[in-house]
């Protein structure tokens, strides 16, 4: 099965082409295939540890590919050190599973750590930025405390926060909504939203969920066997006849898959 | 025996990967400090971190180190009637050996331990990830302020615990074991030179390197999961421990020849 949309006129904001990856000894990319458009919210879902959190650290250069491109706009990723990399990262942002906040830092520091870096940005705008952006992830005046304090859920918008308040034209996504309560989760499916219209990023979202799927995603992809099975609008992906990926959606396991 | 021998091979290797591992994380440093601008405020708290907090254990370890130290020599030194010799054999062993190599020890104890703890948790939490992501350069932001707050702080730390060691040793000989006062001290300025600490302090500062290194590679390389961590803090100390020591051993060789 591919690519079953027909094709937009924006092109292509990120490129990934026969992307290859192993770690260990296992293979977890076999060539990844992967055009991501300017605007879009695009969907990666597949199996737990089938690669997908690898493919996102590809996308933003965190990884190396063994084999393959990566391009985003007209820079080929795989070709550039770590060094070269950080100016490109100025305009990608990423939400990790677990959110990752800086555990020294407390939770404003954390947010306002991207403006600050930019050193251009006036220490009392930078103030107000964190409390708006705060605000938006409905968590005001969180500003004096430590990421510890925090529940998983509070953490993880307060990464939200972070990722998202340079405003980045990318934002990659790592299971945002796994591990929250459904209420909490269909607001940070309603805030993805709202970034990609109202800033008009371009978001990647690994999920598993696929509630958010259906909510966020102008296209989803499956991804399967370290390669990219399907693409396609969510309604035509989620209603496929396909066994793998009619399996997929509805959660349905295979005798084989049980484990006992 | 070929197990055995694999094993060994298989230790070698290792050795030679982080050997190789810290010749690239010190270039890559020593680059980033003259093309970054300096953080301030993490100097600052990394000093606080590595020298201010370090402070009590190395007066307690110097000052207990010089006084059992003179103690005992002076125990072997009364029968020969030479009770103030003490002094001078008190201060070069802090100035040349005791003192640089107890306080790194600490330090390797205190500081290294925490650097390697810190850096792992920070990996494997993808927090390193996470600053990467966020268009900074993880070794410009985590290792350039530790390195430069170690060779601050470090010969400080050494010259401290020497001073409290003559001291101790001073108090301990002369108030406790009553050694004549004068000559204690007179033999002491005169046979100790300004070689000696200066021994000592140079051997300090490349400890402190050499702590920093092994710390921040056993941090940056830990594995997945908290025996990650525990595993990384735990090689810091030891391997740095050995380093430190069998540095020491050259170090002493060339420094007496060099100064």
């Amino acid at each position: 099965m591919t690519d079953s949309t027909s094709q937009s006129k924006s092109p292509p904001l990120v490129r990934l082409v026969g992307v290859e990856k192993k770690l260990g000894r296992q293979k977890v990319l076999r060539g990844v295939d992967l055009e991501i458009r300017e605007g879009e919210n695009l969907v990666v879902i597949g199996r737990s540890g089938g690669g997908k959190s690898v493919l996102l650290k590809h996308i933003l250069g965190l990884m190396q590919p063994d084999k393959g491109e990566v391009w985003f706009r007209d820079k080929d990723l795989a070709k550039l050190s770590e060094e070269q990399l950080v100016p490109l990262r100025k305009e990608t942002g990423m939400l990790f599973q677990n959110g990752a906040l800086f555990d020294s830092l407390t939770v404003g520091e954390n947010v306002a750590f991207p403006l600050r870096e930019r050193r251009s940005v006036k220490e009392d705008e930078i103030r107000a930025e964190v409390a708006r952006a705060l605000k938006i992830v409905d968590l005001p005046n969180q500003e004096n405390k430590w990421p510890a304090e925090l529940s998983g859920g509070m953490r993880k918008r307060v990464a939200l926060a972070r990722a998202a308040i340079a405003r980045p034209a990318l934002m990659l996504y790592d299971e945002p909504t796994s591990g929250l309560d459904p209420i909490v989760a269909d607001s940070i499916n309603k805030l993805m939203i709202r970034l990609g219209d109202e800033l008009n990023m371009t978001s990647v979202i690994v999920t598993h969920d696929m509630v958010s799927a259906r909510e966020v995603g102008d296209r989803i992809a499956l991804l399967h066997e370290g390669r990219i099975y399907c693409v396609g609008e969510p309604k035509v992906v989620l209603e496929s006849e396909d066994p793998i990926v009619k399996r997929f959606v509805n959660g349905i396991s295979d005798a084989s898959d049980a484990i006992f | 025996m070929t197990r055995y021998a694999q094993q060994l091979g298989a230790r070698f290797m290792r050795m030679l990967q982080m050997a190789g591992q810290i010749v690239f994380l010190f270039q890559d440093t020593i680059r980033c400090l003259f093309h970054y601008r300096i953080r301030l405020q993490l100097l600052i708290h990394q000093i606080d971190f590595i020298g201010g907090k370090s402070v009590p254990v190395v007066i307690i370890t110097g000052g207990f180190i010089g006084a059992v130290f003179a103690a005992q020599t002076e125990f072997q030194f009364k029968d020969l009637g030479l009770s103030s010799g003490v002094g001078p054999v008190v201060a070069i062993a802090m100035c040349r050996e005791l003192g640089p190599v107890l306080c790194a020890l600490m330090i390797a104890g205190r500081v290294g331990s925490a650097m390697a703890a810190e850096l792992a948790t920070m990996k494997i939490t993808e927090q390193i990830d996470a600053l990467r992501s966020l268009a900074v350069y993880p070794t410009e932001y985590l290792i350039v302020p530790r390195f430069l707050a170690m060779l601050i702080s470090m010969p400080v730390l050494v010259g401290l615990a020497i001073l409290c060691g003559i001291g101790s040793g001073y108090y301990v000989a002369v108030d406790i074991l009553s050694v004549p006062g004068v000559y204690y001290w007179d033999n002491m300025v005169k046979y100790t030179h300004a070689k000696d600490v200066w021994i000592g302090l140079v051997k300090g500062f490349f400890f402190g390197i050499i702590i920093l290194f092994v710390g921040c590679n056993k941090g940056l390389e830990a594995s997945q999961g908290a025996e990650g961590v525990g595993l990384a803090t735990t090689e810091a100390v030891v391997d740095s421990f050995i380093i430190v020591l069998i540095a020491n051993f050259f170090f002493t060789f060339l420094l007496n020849a060099l100064l």
